[in-house]
């Protein structure tokens, strides 16, 4: 009995001590929790936190350094977008990144704010000399320029890339301006199905250091296309065709090491590229290492936490670093918020009926609550300026207008919308379905937006969503789709492939570029558009040619085919320890071949 | 007993087959009921300026022309016989079994899931181990002093492991551990086994733990609730009365009676999370099995979602045949 009550005691006693304990921890562990919320001043304190300032990065050079040495880390979520083949690739942040392997005919300067929107000679002597009324293209060759293994590179590795580039059997990826505006024989393929085909009469080799671009209508802004990746040279002996990303042979400062597919790449110094054939790259980090199918709020927590310096793909921060950035004074100093060559916006399809009707398009015009759509994509900072016009501001040929004005409050003129609607002889209002990407929820809330606002003048929108894999292929984009299912509504967003009119509208203003399915252009048929594109593509003098765009965009807002939401803003998280950080403007994200690893 | 193997094994083989013809149907017929054309479905795979003709070629070279039928059959063909795909500049063979290439970035599947499938595995098998022994443990010691603060406190941290969802225990974890404290590295660090057994258990441990803890809670609710049923049989009396210590009447006797449903389950989770951890390892950045089925899905990739799929499936089948065949070795009463 004795020896049993003792024991019960001995029992409760260890019970209540191992109680004590167990509460401790969980006391402990709760302020850990709690406390997790603020993560302190995130840099490492590396003799910059003093200068790091919002938006310090924008328009001027950020750490500034020549410092050699190092590795610079790249994170990125999800796989490489495409693939890094400079002969395959579509996004902004691959043609970026490109250039540090991979040498252009002409680049982007590397300079911070508007600089970098001017062209400079790269793999080239000069910029292209125009001959022909701007049919024929022609760019010199700098001299002793090298591969990684030694080959010296010729004017026949740049025609080769070109043409690789265009058999899109093989290389599925890439732009197709090359393929569509050269000069190619009558049914050539390529040089993996055609190889004996003589391709002169669209690019000429007269000599190793020249090349000469032939194309089937005069364009001016050849020097863009020169930029693309596409014209950075291959050397057909080296070339496997779809393997090739395995082991791009590179003719810039570094060369591929480890290529890890889906897992990571390695980057290091490229022995056969010389800083005197070079004046652009600084080239200062030893190694570069890219990171990739990383979690997407794993890449900013790394970059916060100094784990990692950049998250390749340059389009911002994700919601749940963007909210906790913008609310620490000690994070946001680390942050810079670029306007984007991007415009997010609503196609108003004429095709379904009655939006075949000018005057019901434009009751949408005048009725929605343009700041409804900004703050569907996070308001000004995390989402963007409210547009009027269609091209971004940063795009040369830019102009300011607003054909509907919303009201002093931008939330919606409703006495110019019911006259509208009574033009249209809808004077009730009228019913159509809008569309928008089911998984982005910014799209969601712009097209709740558009629901709520609309239907204080009686139009009724039905929402749809859609799956974003398929929204181009399967839905909106399929002209019939929308027509058949009565979709008279579409979000949609469009970011220039270089920031220039053509770059920007070509592709969603010209009705030529419509098709069976695929289109980002849904809802722009206007015959004089055509025209005016086609002349300003021809239009060699630059300043009228910019005039054009902007007139361009004008014409197309007029006939109220597209509702310009907001011009779209980034917000990047920057490096808390590299050195000469800036924002290019031409890729609107860090200039990847500037940075140096810092420490 | 052999016979039996082989009997369920030749099943596997069959519902492989019926996974893959599901998945086929999934991705080509459904979209053609909506509506879809050869090249709408190719126009997923090309880049943003691509001409009619661009679609159109890409189409063909990916075979959307052929019927249906046919094109089930040039895969079914290459997982036996091996295929060949033309790279451009040389036609590259595709040894058996030929899972095909991607559509979207034309690298051979095969490789990519052989070479993710340790990662899945590592994760898996490491967190298993800590569910289980953690979970039975303090299930089998929450039933012996039931009513206690032990099982209170185990039961609620059950209800807990089991509500809060794993992708943000996860990042909570992540947050607290790797980038507040230091203590663990950050997201995405994988050594394989091979390297460095002990680097990659370091880099492993956190999301083991974070996986098991969503496991464990299951698994300790089950064993109590086993255990307190056997515990109260007849037969744990006896085997008290029979003089025998206390440790070997509870396992034994007590938890191997319990057993059966828990390997049930286990035999379950452990195939389903084989076959791909998906929340897990997007949320640890792991280059895994998992990782590779979202993007793949994501892509609109056929030939890896194949792949994943046909795969899960296999796994999910030989841990059930496993399992079975444990019941076996667990209760002798199913020994026939």
């Amino acid at each position: 009995m004795e020896v049993a009550l003792t024991k019960e005691r001995a029992l409760r006693q260890m019970r209540n001590k191992r109680t004590s304990v167990f509460a401790a921890l969980v006391a402990i562990a709760s302020m850990g929790l709690v406390s997790c919320g603020d993560d302190g001043g995130g840099g490492d304190g590396n003799g910059n936190a003093s200068d790091a300032e919002f938006n310090a990065a924008l328009d001027a050079v950020f750490n500034e350094s020549d410092e050699a040495g190092g590795t610079l880390k790249f994170g990125t979520a999800g796989d490489w977008g495409d693939s890094v083949d400079p002969g395959n690739t579509y996004y902004g942040y691959s043609w970026n990144f490109a250039r540090l392997y991979s040498r252009a005919l002409v680049t982007f300067k590397v300079a911070p704010g508007k600089a970098s929107e001017e062209l400079v000679p790269d793999l080239a002597t000069d910029l292209g000399e125009a001959s022909d009324k701007g049919k024929t293209w022609t760019y010199h060759l700098r001299e002793g320029l090298k591969f990684e293994d030694g080959t010296p590179i010729t004017s026949a590795d740049v025609k080769y890339a070109v043409e690789r580039s265009i058999d899109k059997k093989v290389l599925t990826l890439g732009p197709a301006y090359f393929d569509n505006m050269l000069n190619w024989p009558e049914g050539y393929r390529g040089p993996y199905k055609d190889p004996d085909v003589n391709t002169d009469s669209a690019i000429e080799t007269p000599d190793e250091l020249t090349v000469v671009f032939h194309l089937k209508a005069p364009f001016a802004g050849f020097d863009y296309l020169a930029q693309l990746p596409q014209t950075a040279p291959v050397p057909k002996a080296k070339d496997t065709g779809a393997k090739y990303k395995e082991h791009v042979i590179s003719s810039g400062p570094y060369k591929f090491t480890t290529y890890d597919a889906g897992k990571q790449y390695v980057l290091e110094r490229n022995d056969q590229w010389s800083a005197d054939t070079d004046p652009i790259r600084p080239a200062l980090p030893d190694k570069i290492t890219v990171q990739l199918n990383m979690n997407p709020d794993d890449v900013d927590n790394q970059v916060i936490s100094g784990d990692l310096d950049v998250d390749v793909q340059g389009a911002g921060a994700q919601p749940a670093a963007i909210t906790k950035v913008l609310q620490d004074e000690n994070l946001k100093k680390w942050s810079d918020n670029p306007t984007l060559a991007r415009t997010w916006y609503v196609s108003i399809i004429p095709a379904v009926k009655p939006l075949d009707n000018i005057d019901c398009r434009k009751a949408i015009m005048y009725g929605v609550d343009h700041t409804g759509f900004q703050n569907a994509f996070g308001g000004p900072i995390a989402g963007g300026d409210i547009a009027t016009t269609m091209l971004p501001p940063i795009i040369p040929g830019h102009q300011d207008f607003d054909l509907f004005p919303a009201g002093d409050d931008m939330t919606g003129d409703l006495d110019a919308a019911k006259k509208a609607l009574a033009d249209c002889g809808m004077p009730d209002g009228f019913e159509t379905k809008m569309a928008y990407r089911n998984e982005r929820p910014k799209e969601k809330a712009t097209a709740e937006a558009f629901q709520q606002s609309l239907s204080r003048v009686g139009i009724k929108l039905t929402l749809q969503p859609e799956p974003d894999g398929t929204y181009f292929s399967d839905t909106c984009g399929v002209p019939k789709w929308t027509k058949e299912n009565g979709v008279g509504l579409c979000t949609n967003g469009w970011g220039a492939d270089w920031n220039d009119g053509f770059g920007f509208e070509s592709q969603i203003f010209d009705s030529r570029a419509i098709r069976e399915s695929g289109n980002y252009n849904m809802s722009v048929n206007i015959p004089e558009v055509d025209q005016m594109l086609d002349a300003a593509s021809n239009e060699l003098d630059k300043a009228k040619r910019e005039q054009m765009w902007g007139e361009i965009d004008k014409r197309v807002v007029q006939d109220a085919v597209v509702y310009p939401g907001i011009y779209a803003k980034g917000l990047l998280l920057r490096s808390r320890t590299a050195t000469n950080v800036f924002v290019s403007e031409a890729y609107q994200m860090y200039d990847y071949i500037a940075m140096g690893a810092g420490q | 007993m052999v016979a039996y193997i082989v009997r369920r094994l030749i099943a596997t083989v069959g519902l492989m087959f019926v996974v893959s013809v599901i998945t086929f149907s999934i991705f080509y017929l459904v979209p053609r009921i909506a509506g879809a054309t050869p090249e709408s479905l190719a126009s997923r795979y090309v880049g943003r300026t691509a001409t009619a003709e661009t679609v159109h070629d890409v189409a063909e070279s990916l075979g959307f022309y052929d019927p249906v039928v046919v094109q089930y059959g040039n895969w079914a063909k290459g997982i036996f016989a091996g295929a060949d795909y033309d790279m451009g500049a040389e036609v590259e063979h595709c040894p058996a079994p030929c899972l095909g290439y991607s559509f979207l970035t034309k690298e051979p599947v095969t490789p990519e899931i052989i070479d993710r499938a340790p990662v899945t595995f590592s994760l898996s098998i490491g967190a298993a181990v800590i569910w289980v022994v953690f979970g039975i443990s303090i299930g089998v010691l929450s039933a012996l002093r039931r009513g206690s603060m032990l099982d209170r406190g185990a039961m609620m941290f059950s209800l807990a492991g089991v509500s809060m969802p794993i992708f943000w225990t996860g990042l909570m974890a992540l947050a607290l551990f790797s980038y507040q404290w230091d203590i663990s590295p950050p997201g995405g660090s994988y050594v394989p086994f091979t390297e460095n057994p002990v680097t990659w258990a370091k880099d492993l441990l956190l999301p083991w733990i974070t996986l098991a803890l969503l496991f464990s809670a299951q698994y300790a609710r089950l064993t109590r609730s086993g255990m307190l049923e056997t515990m109260n049989e007849d037969y744990i009396r006896t085997a008290r009365s029979k003089g025998l210590r206390e440790n070997r009447v509870v396992v034994k006797h007590g938890l191997r009676g319990a057993l059966t449903p828990i390997l049930t389950i286990f035999g379950l989770d452990f195939g389903l999370l084989i076959g791909g951890a998906v929340l897990t390892e997007s949320v640890f950045s792991l280059p895994g099995l998992g990782q590779f089925a979202v993007q793949a899905i994501r892509a609109n990739d056929l030939p890896k979602v194949l792949g994943v799929t046909i795969l899960a499936a296999l796994f999910v089948a030989i841990c059930n045949l496993i399992v079975d065949l444990l019941y076996a070795v667990v209760d002798p009463r199913v020994r026939t």
